[in-house]
């Protein structure tokens, strides 16, 4: 499943003009808000018309402007999560979840079959369909409205910042449900968020966006890790997405992971031995020695190769280092660059402490 | 029961109830459809339909039996017509009753449904098309039992109206004993001869019973419904 996507609209004091193309999977559409993410994704399920266009999923032609076609909302068959759920407040969280079973077509060219079971155990809500949304948590509602949008038989999954109006908790809460729909269902999904943490925990390719154009697109591991990229996401929130692979689970409640790069321990991540999982490892929590440091707290000391520097403008600086197959991001002051004379090529050694990996930096692997 | 109410009395209580319940029944459709045109249609005219259908609200009633007068009397330019190709004849005549007290109760109708649609939030409908429902369906299936109350509570309101109606009437059909003698015309009928008065004050009795009992059905209804409707 392929979707091609190419627009053109001028607004007041603003322009989209953008053209990009989301593979299977999920397709993270990344940047600050105003940078025209939501009026792409309701271009696609039919909300909003662009002076020209043309969009197509697979061989599926939604919207051409040129030919004069534009398929009404009803008629693309694209499941839609707003950020506000949008329940129908009339409805039983059974009969919304079941909405879009009354008109979705039936018959062989329907995707995967879907049951409303299988969707209600994968994003447990069983104990919810009796009740009425306005008694529901923003978490649950949002949860219901991710299993309305899939039961209606979608060809792809629109998702408008679907945790934005979620508190930390709830967000944690939801994530790993996220998880087990694009591992389990294989739907494509469209997922526009503004949060570096979800676009590195769910994202297989992400396309930046700034000023109603694209700038960048490609796999996650590799944009999120792109030290070029790293202002549009903020410094702070700089770093690069790994997979590592679960090796042990130890007595004293650290789990041991390989990284391909040498084992790294993390404080106990709940997941099988022989499972992957994502790591998220933030730039600013990587400290550079040019010799192998003794005598030091912190548990994971990587030997890794400094692939490029990326001088900022201020006193600080993005190091990418290679680590074996992976990259990895590492901020450092460009006193430090010069002091440790990191150059490219370099062998050095990354350190990181344990406990800096947040859980909700950690996150399954996609397919 | 009769002997409390005389026969003309009854034929007067009758006849309201009749006239109202279809006035009321017919302008429905009519009602809503204006009511979601003012409230979510942009179209050329959009004032004009506005202030056609307030009109009624502010002109004095006998200049709207008038013109009722004009246009669906036996001469009038659709009153011909209808005459002619159907056999129908409004003026001096029950249904005449009915045409007039449904056009003096519109503009209340339209208002109480032109609000319950503007409080429906477009984004839900909107979501409701994502899910595959056409327009219709999502009318029938969000937009619909989401207005329910303002649309039950406009009949109720326009039924209340329809059975006060008294000028427009009066203007139009007339004051026949039997056919087109509603409550308020048999009240003001009863007036006009000397002895009446007792007679007039039972019908003023009966008119504020039927009056009060619209209100609080309309009360408890609407209540009733946005329970259900709001999910507490």
């Amino acid at each position: 499943m392929t979707l091609r996507i190419a627009l053109k609209h001028r607004f007041e004091g603003f322009s989209l003009d953008l053209a990009f193309e989301a593979p299977a999977g999920v397709t993270a559409l990344f940047g600050r808000s105003g940078s025209g993410k939501t009026t792409v994704i309701n271009a696609v399920a039919g909300l909003f018309r662009p002076d020209e266009g043309r969009i197509a999923a697979d061989g599926v032609v939604l919207l051409d402007t040129g030919a004069g076609r534009c398929l009404p909302p009803h008629r693309r068959r694209i499941g839609y999560v707003f950020q506000d759920a949008r329940l129908f407040p009339h409805l039983t969280v059974r009969q919304n979840l079941l909405f879009g079973r009354w008109f979705a077509p039936a018959g062989p060219d329907v995707g995967p079959g879907v049951g409303l079971e299988r969707i209600v155990a994968l994003l447990g809500i069983a104990p919810l369909l009796d009740r009425r949304p306005a008694t529901l948590s923003g978490g649950e509602r949002q949860r219901v409205a991710i299993g309305r949008a899939i039961l209606s038989n979608p060809r792809l999954l629109l998702m408008d910042e679907p945790l934005a109006a979620l508190d930390e908790a709830r967000k944690g809460e939801i994530l790993p449900y996220l998880e087990r729909l694009r591992d389990e269902l294989g739907l494509p999904i469209l997922y526009v968020s503004h949060s570096v943490a979800e676009v590195a925990r769910l994202a297989t390719t992400v396309v930046l966006m700034e000023a109603g154009r694209v700038t960048a697109i490609g796999p996650a591991s590799t944009i999120l890790s792109d030290p070029a990229i790293a202002p549009v996401m903020g410094l702070r929130e700089a770093g690069a997405m790994i997979s590592a692979r679960v090796v042990a689970q130890e007595a004293d409640g650290l789990t041991r992971l390989d990284t391909g790069a040498g084992p790294v321990w993390l404080p106990r991540i709940e997941a099988a031995e022989g499972a992957t999982v994502r790591l998220r490892i933030l730039a600013q929590d990587v400290m550079l020695a040019t010799r192998r440091p003794e005598g030091i707290s912190a548990l994971n000391i990587l030997s890794v190769t400094v692939r490029d520097i990326h001088l900022g403008e201020g006193p600080g600086a993005l190091v990418r280092l290679s680590a074996g197959e992976a990259t990895i991001l590492a901020r450092v002051t460009r006193r430090s660059v010069d002091a440790l004379d990191l150059r490219a090529g370099r062998p050095v050694f990354a350190v990181l402490k344990a406990v800096s990996v947040a859980r909700e930096n950690v996150g399954r692997a996609g397919p | 029961m009769t002997d409390w109410l005389t026969p003309d009395e009854w034929r007067a209580v009758a006849l309201s109830l009749r006239v109202s319940f279809w006035a009321t029944l017919v302008s429905l459709p009519f009602g809503l459809l204006v009511a979601y045109a003012l409230a979510r249609w942009n179209f050329w005219g959009k004032p004009l339909l506005n202030g056609v259908v307030h009109l009624p609200l502010i002109l004095p009633p006998v200049v709207t039996g008038y013109l009722l007068l004009i246009i669906f009397g036996r001469r009038g330019a659709v009153g011909q017509v209808l005459d002619e190709w159907f056999g129908v004849v409004l003026a001096f005549r029950w249904t005449g009753a009915a045409l007039a007290a449904g056009i003096m109760a519109f503009p209340l109708m339209v208002r109480a449904m032109r609000l319950a649609i503007e409080a429906v939030d477009p984004r839900l409908e909107q979501a409701a098309g994502t899910l595959g429902a056409s327009r219709p369906w999502v009318f029938a299936t969000v937009t619909l039992p989401l207005i329910l109350p303002g649309v039950i509570a406009g009949a109720i309101l326009a039924f209340a109206k329809a059975m006060g109606e008294f000028g427009a009437t009066i203007t139009f059909v007339s004051n026949i004993p039997g056919q087109t003698q509603t409550l308020p015309s048999a009240i003001y009928a009863f007036l006009q001869v000397p002895g009446g008065e007792p007679q007039a004050a039972r019908l003023v009795a009966i008119a504020i019973a039927i009056a009060m009992a619209a209100l609080l059905l309309s009360e408890w209804v609407a209540r009733a419904v946005a329970r259900r409707i709001s999910g507490q």
